[in-house]
Parts: structure tokens; sequence; C-alpha cells
């Protein structure tokens, strides 16, 4: 490897950065794959081959580093490549905390025991569906009447909210509160200047409402994940508190991208939307299918090696950062034939949209089903929506990417 | 890949020996191979294949019905069934298979997948009680299945490998009370040494089971009914039971094979690394292949020594293999090199295994902690990784997997997460194979294609 070849990768690695580039990535992407492992210019090593990153994720010489221990790093890459690496690359600082003290940010076997707690407290059956619906039809419902709609404000957005806070077990009365705190959270994660004070807020009021709910359910429990584990013996209530907030953010941020990118895709390929109208089960290989598409998540930079690890034909010293990026490894073409094409009906979809290994997504059989109810509804609903902006514009945030707005037309709702 | 010219695409007969995963999964890879000839499937069962992990967990406790267990099969699969009548006999010269039945059904190649059967209680009178039961087929799930909704005062577990564990676990989510022994000093020695199989003792103790270690059952008694009430231990004890489970191993079926010429016998069917079966005297034959249980090939990671696999992936991967060597010349066939790998699921943890554990001579907890019920224990021989096996922890075993393959060194040196403080590299303890145990999952069988002279049975007395 030249230096000039290193240089030229760094070059790639700014411009999938650059906000320029955000509505298209994946030309970048397949040149990044040209070298599988490279050390950027601020020592983190960035691996974007299908085989190096899933070997990585089930290596236990690579921990979560603990300069990316919270949300920010572990889910809001760009955030967490800001603190380590990214920031010489040009990516955004960081959102420190927005997730710290969550399994997310955490090694086993620490990891392992709040997980396993928080599993035993998480309902992801089929039993979630029907409440899914219900949201999601008044969501569509809503939209009775209008030419033209935004699917991202009135849609993704809030679908996952009213999801989450179901879980967690947050009364419904105050469920408004969630929307606007989760928002500027996230905005957080998109760490222009400016953002930091109104989300550290936010972030500080929801804390606190949190802590109160989990005091109150150990008096008197109730329903969902907050309850159950206030009444798990050995939690304080900052933990139960950090693992609410890690579902709330990750399960919210990244299921609205999933159904953004969705529907997005949908609308660029018609024919595909049609047979959805039609076969309604074809949804089920399609969603996976969007997660190696465009996956909501597409860099994973919370790790870091405990040892010399050797990946491909490089070695990685021990101490340093690593870069997974999942999105190039989602159209490897030595793991996916005809990468670039979306396929809803793939075979052998063993894609990264979800991770791999420990830190598998916790929330995926629930995110699986927002996605196939959401996308199964607007396309049974929505009467004839075109696209008006195409590409759409998108958030800053090159990690969790998607569209900030989503303006379809339509003419009506079935 | 397209098959070599002239070799076995639209003529030929091709049998298969053997309607369980292995013999299924042949037949169909033979068909994506492009084998357009005649296919017939033997299977001394009246059943098509079914799958039959389901049977020691689901099927016991209540949540699979014995007869939900089939295995899919590809849609334009074209087979001749010839179920319920097993083979008992084979021509090699003139290249026949004789049924149960007393029909023949000539072949121009074929495939034995007759796998393994419960190795059965040595005393045929109690063996014939009301109660006492073998698990390895359907039936014998739905009969276990009948006695335990019974609501027997207890149930006896003879032998605690991995079916016997899992029985014992089925037993105790229903509430039963279960008495489990086992000859060894612990549960799942055989297949991964009394190291690790002290933490599968502890396990099982906390979870309820009356487990007995060191000791054999003598004798069953049964009620004038004719139904088992009571087991005779060799310590003097008496226990008062109403089934008692036989979970003594398996034995392969090779008796059809017997004077048929072929390096056939109690260790398993010899065959070379690309499935060919070799004949008594070592010769490896053209057209006649072997897959799954049933089959002992070199495994050139560990050190070629012939292996027996019971293990599911293996049935479903050296099917596949064979299927791939049946169809195509010498220059195009493939060797087998699957790793081992199996799982079991008891008492609320996930066992999974790579490599060859019975290989090792030493084992080190990696990650982890043992008390916990969660980590990773790697198996060295020699130096150098040959095993890793996970309680909870599979998600880890890709990279171990990797280690085995690239002979790694042993102890391993690297650091890594959950890492236990102290790195104690421990003696594995595998009793010696001399010794019968319930016998291990993966069986070492030497170096000699046709050895012939060794078999594991129970000692005179009914001992087990």
């Amino acid at each position: 490897m030249t230096d000039q070849a290193t240089g030229g990768q760094a070059g790639v690695l700014a411009r999938i950065l650059d906000y320029a580039n955000r509505a298209n990535p994946y030309p970048l992407y397949a040149e990044l794959r040209k070298t599988p492992v490279f050390r950027a210019p601020n020592g983190a090593y960035v691996v974007s081959t299908y085989r190096d990153i899933w070997a990585l994720m089930h290596d236990p010489r690579i921990g979560v580093s603990a300069m990316s221990a919270g949300m920010g790093g572990g889910m809001g890459g760009g955030a967490g490549a800001g603190a380590g690496s990214g920031a010489a690359a040009g990516a955004p600082g960081g959102a420190p905390g927005v997730g710290g003290g969550a399994f997310i940010g955490m090694d086993p076997p620490a990891h392992d025991r709040l997980r396993r707690l928080a599993t035993s407290h998480f309902e992801q059956t089929e039993a979630v569906r029907p409440g899914m619906l219900r949201t999601a039809t008044g969501l569509i419902d809503r939209m009775q009447g209008k030419q033209q709609i935004d699917l991202v404000d009135e849609f993704a957005y809030p679908l996952p909210v009213s999801v989450i806070c179901e879980q967690l077990g947050v009364p419904h009365e105050d469920e408004p509160r969630f929307h606007p705190w989760s928002e500027a959270i996230i905005t957080a994660l998109d760490p222009r200047p400016g953002q930091q004070d109104a989300a550290a807020q936010a972030s500080a009021e929801m804390n606190q409402y949190m802590a109160g709910l989990v005091e109150r359910f150990r008096v008197e429990p109730g329903q969902g994940l907050l309850s159950g584990l206030a009444a798990e013996e050995g939690l304080s209530t900052q933990e139960v508190v950090a693992t609410g907030r890690m579902l709330l953010i990750a399960g919210h941020e990244t299921t609205v991208n999933l159904i953004a990118n969705g529907m997005l895709t949908l609308l660029r390929h018609p024919e595909v939307l049609e047979r959805l109208r039609d076969e309604p089960e074809l949804v089920v290989p399609l969603v996976e299918e969007l997660l190696r598409y465009e996956p909501p998540v597409q860099i994973d930079p919370k790790y870091m090696t405990l040892d010399d690890v050797h990946v491909a034909e490089f070695m990685i010293p021990k101490g340093s950062r690593i870069i997974l990026a999942l999105a190039a490894a989602n159209r490897d073409p030595n793991r996916f034939p005809d990468p670039d094409r979306f396929d809803p009906e793939r075979e052998d979809n063993e894609h990264l949209g979800f991770f791999t290994g420990i830190h598998y997504c916790f929330g995926a059989g629930l995110a699986r089903q927002e996605a196939q109810v959401a996308l199964t509804e607007l396309a049974r609903r929505l009467e004839n929506p075109r696209l008006l902006a195409d590409p759409p514009p998108y958030r800053p945030n090159p990690t969790l990417r998607g569209p900030r707005h989503l303006p379809i037309a339509i003419d009506g709702i079935r | 890949m397209s098959p070599a010219k002239g070799v076995f695409s639209a003529d030929g007969h091709v049998v298969v020996v053997g309607a369980s995963l292995a013999g299924l999964r042949a037949a169909e890879a033979l068909r994506k191979g492009g084998f357009r000839g005649r296919l017939t499937l033997v299977g001394d069962e009246p059943y098509e294949p079914y799958d039959r992990p389901p049977l020691s967990k689901q099927v016991l406790s209540g949540r699979v019905a014995p007869e939900s267990t089939a295995l899919p099969q590809d849609s334009g699969l074209d087979v001749e069934w010839r179920l319920g009548a097993g083979a008992v006999g084979l021509d090699l010269a003139g290249k026949r298979v004789r049924l149960a039945d007393g029909q023949d059904v000539s072949f121009d190649r074929l495939l034995i997948a007759t796998g393994t059967r419960a190795r059965p209680w040595p005393n045929p009178t109690e063996a014939a009680l009301d109660g006492v039961i073998t698990l390895r087929g359907r039936d014998d799930a739905a009969r276990l299945r009948r006695e335990l909704d019974a609501g027997p005062r207890r149930v006896l577990v003879i032998g605690a490998g991995f079916t016997g564990s899992e029985i014992a676990s089925a037993c105790r989510s229903l509430g039963l009370a279960v008495t489990v022994t086992e000859r060894a000093a612990t549960p799942l020695a055989g297949a991964l040494g009394g190291t690790i199989g002290a933490v599968a003792a502890r396990l099982q103790r906390e979870n309820g089971v009356d487990l007995r270690c060191g000791v054999s059952v003598t004798s069953l008694e049964g009620d004038d009914a004719g139904h088992v009430r009571r087991a005779h231990l060799d310590d003097g004890t008496t226990l008062e039971i109403d089934v008692a489970v036989v979970a003594l191993g398996a034995q392969r079926n090779t008796e059809w094979l017997r004077g048929s010429g072929l390096g056939a016998g109690p260790r398993g069917v010899a065959c070379d690394a690309g499935c060919r079966v070799f004949d008594m005297y070592g010769i490896v034959t053209d057209d006649v292949f072997a897959a799954g249980d049933v089959a002992r090939s070199p495994h050139p990671l560990f050190g070629f020594e012939f292996l027996a696999l019971e293990h599911w992936s293996n049935a479903i991967e050296q099917a596949e293999v064979a299927a791939h060597n049946m169809l195509h010349a010498e220059s195009e066939r493939r060797p087998y090199l699957h790793v081992p790998t199996f799982w079991s699921f008891q008492f609320g943890v996930g066992i999974k295994s790579v490599g060859v554990p019975p290989l090792g001579e030493e084992v080190v907890i990696v990650q982890g902690s043992t008390d916990e019920r969660r980590f990773v224990a790697v198996y060295g021989h020699a130096g150098r990784t040959v095993a890793a096996v996970t309680f909870d922890q599979g998600k880890w075993l890709e990279f171990y997997l990797d280690q085995i393959e690239r002979a790694a060194p042993f102890p391993p040196q690297y650091r890594n997460v959950a890492q236990p403080e102290v790195r104690q590299v421990l003696p594995a303890e595998f009793p010696d194979p001399v010794v019968p145990t319930e016998g291990p999952m993966i069986v070492r069988t030497g170096h000699s294609p046709t050895e012939r002279a060794w078999t594991l049975l129970p000692a005179r007395g009914g001992r087990a």
C-alpha cells in the first residue's frame, strides 16, 4: 500500500462523509472496497469488505472503544468517528453520552448481562403487530384530503416513537412529550454547531422524566421494559434509564430511516410497489433487501482492537480504532451477485443491515415488523404516490443516513 | 458446475440407502447437480425424512407434535421411495441391494447413509418392559411423550450424553422428577471431557436433576403387568421409577454390509475424504459412497484420523460432497473438509461446539466464566487449537472455527473481551476410550479404513 493509495482512500472516506454525497454514497463505497483495509490519517482502520467485516464482528479480540462508549459513538457513528477518527477525516463531532451506560457501548460480560435482562422485558413477537397497525392506520388516515405529504414528518417519524414508547411503558398521555425530546437528541447526532445546547437540555429532561417513571414503577409496577427492568435486582435507576434511552434512540432513528429509505426505494421501483399491493407477503424478503440495499446504519465506528489482528493481508495493531463500512460490505460483489440491483426476492441475503455478532441489533424483530407493516400499508393505501424530489433532501448524518423530508404527491387515500 | 462429460448426468440409477437427513440432502444435491436418471431412496422407517434434533427437545416438552417434524423437500425431487423395508444385504459384484421385504434393488451408484440407531439396553427381557425406552426415531419420541404425559413418579435417564441430558431437561421443564445416571465422572464427558462436563453437572443439579455420576444401573425391574417400576444401581441403591430412558449412545447401522466386502464394521463405513467407500482391503471403490453418521473418513485437519461424526451439519455437508463426487470425474471431485460443529439446548443453556474436543488433552477458558455458565472453552492438542465449546456464547464460534482451521497455537496468547484474569490450562479429562460412557458424538476411529476389531458394548451383567 503506497502513501498515495492511502491518501486516495482517505479522500474517498472524506467524500463519503461530505454532505454533498449523501444522496448516493454507493459509488464511493465501491471505491473504498478496492482497499479492504486502510489506515485513515488519524490512525483509525477502515474496513469495507463483507468477509473481513463479518470476521471482525465475530472476533473476541475486538472490543467496544472506550471513546465511543455512548450512543454518540455507537450508533451516532459520525459522532463516534468524529471523536476519534472522523474529525480528521471531516466527520462531524460527537454527541457524548447520548446512550452512555447502555449495553451497546459495553463488552462482555457486562454487555451480556444487561442485554439479557433487557431481552426478557422486550416484546418483539407478532403480538406487537396489532398496535403497530393501529398507529400506522391512524397516521395514514390523517393524510386524507391531502395532495402532498411529507412521509418523514407525517409517518416515518411518529410511528417508531409510538412503538418504542409502548415498549418502554411510557403512559399514553405522556407520549407527546417524547416526540420533541427524541427529535432534539437525534439532532445532536447531527452535530452542526448550535444544536448541542437544545439537545443537552432535552436529554436532561428526558432523563429526569424516565428516572421518575422508573422510581414510580418500583413502587407500582406497570407494563413495559422500564417497569420490568425496575423490578430486576441489582439494577440502578441510572442503568435502567440508560437502557431505555438507548432503545428509544437506536430503535427510533434507525427505523425512521428504514421506512423512509424503503418508501423512497419503492417509489424508484414502481413495479415493485405495484407488486407489493397485490402480494403483501413480498414484504418479508423486500425488507431484508432494503436492509442490504439502503442500510439505516451505514458505518459502525465503535470498535477497537485489544490485540494485533490480521485482516485480509493487513495487520491492525493492538489499540487501534476500527471503522466498519457496513454499507460497503452490503454491496460487496464478492458476497452479493449484482449488488447494486434492488431485488426484493434476493436469496441468501445475509446482509449486515442489523450488524452481526454480539451487537446484532437488539430490536431487529421489532424493526422488521415496523417496516413490514409500514410499507405494506403505504403501498396498499396511498393512491398513485409520486416522488416530488429525487433525490430528496437528506439529513446531514453520514452514519444514520436517511431523507430529512420525503415529499410525495398522492391522489388520495384508500 | 455441469457434470463432466459422460459421467452420470442422464442415465444410470442411483440408490440411496437411508432416508433421513443425509439421504434426503444427497438426493436433493444430486438433482441440483444435474442428475436426471433414476433415483431411489430406501428407508427402514415408513416415514419420509424427518428432523431428529427436535425429538429430544420440543417434541418432549409438547411444543411440537412428533409427526410435525418432516423435513422440507425440494420440489421436483422425482424420487422412488422404498420406505418401510430397510436394506439387509449388499451384493457388490452384482450391484444389488437386498431389502427386508425380500426384494432386490439394482444400482449403478450407491450411497450408504444408514446412520445410527440407539444402543439398546443390554438385557433383552428388561428392555422389553413397558416404560423402558430408547430415543432415536419419531415413534420413540411419541412413546416417550405418552409415558411423560402419564405423570410418572420419577423418570430415570441412563446415560448423560447430549440426548440423555436433553431428555432430563425436557422432564424438568415438565415438572417431572428425574434421576440421571452416568458411568463417567460427569455428564457429557465423552463429548466435552470431564472438566467442562463438571459445569454441565452443576447445571443439571441446579435445575433439580438427581444426577448420579460414577454409577451404573445393574438391572431394571418390572411389576406384574410388565411395566418398569424399579432400577438397581451398582452402589446398592434402588430407585422407584415409572420410566427408564436408555440413552447409551448410538450404534452404526452397518450389519447389513456384513460379508459385502466393504470396509464396514461397528465403527462405521470407511471412506476416503471424497466419500468413496473402501473395500475390506483398503482399496477405494468406484461406485459406492457414504455420508452422514455412518461414514468415517480421514480428516486432513486432524491428522488424517478417521472420524465418524454424529452431527446434523455433518449429515448435510457430507451428503452434498458425496453427491457432487458421485456425479463428477476425478479431476472435479471435492474433498470433505467440514470442521465438525454441533449444538445442544438444555436447561435453558445453548451449548455449541466446533472442531474435535475429544482430540484435546487440555482445555482453557478464554472468555467468560464457568460460574456464570457463560463461557468459551478452547481445547488443545500438541500445542495447537483443535476445538472450542461455548455455553451461551455461540456468537463467537466463527472466530474459533477460523483458529482451528489455521491450527492456531494453544494455549491462546491473544487478549480478548471477557478474558478471565488468569488463563488456567486444565486437563480436558476425556474418559479412557476403552471405558464405555454414553458415547461421544465425534468418534475417533483410528487410522485404518478397515479396522473392524473394536466394538463398544456394555460389559457383561448389564452394566451401563
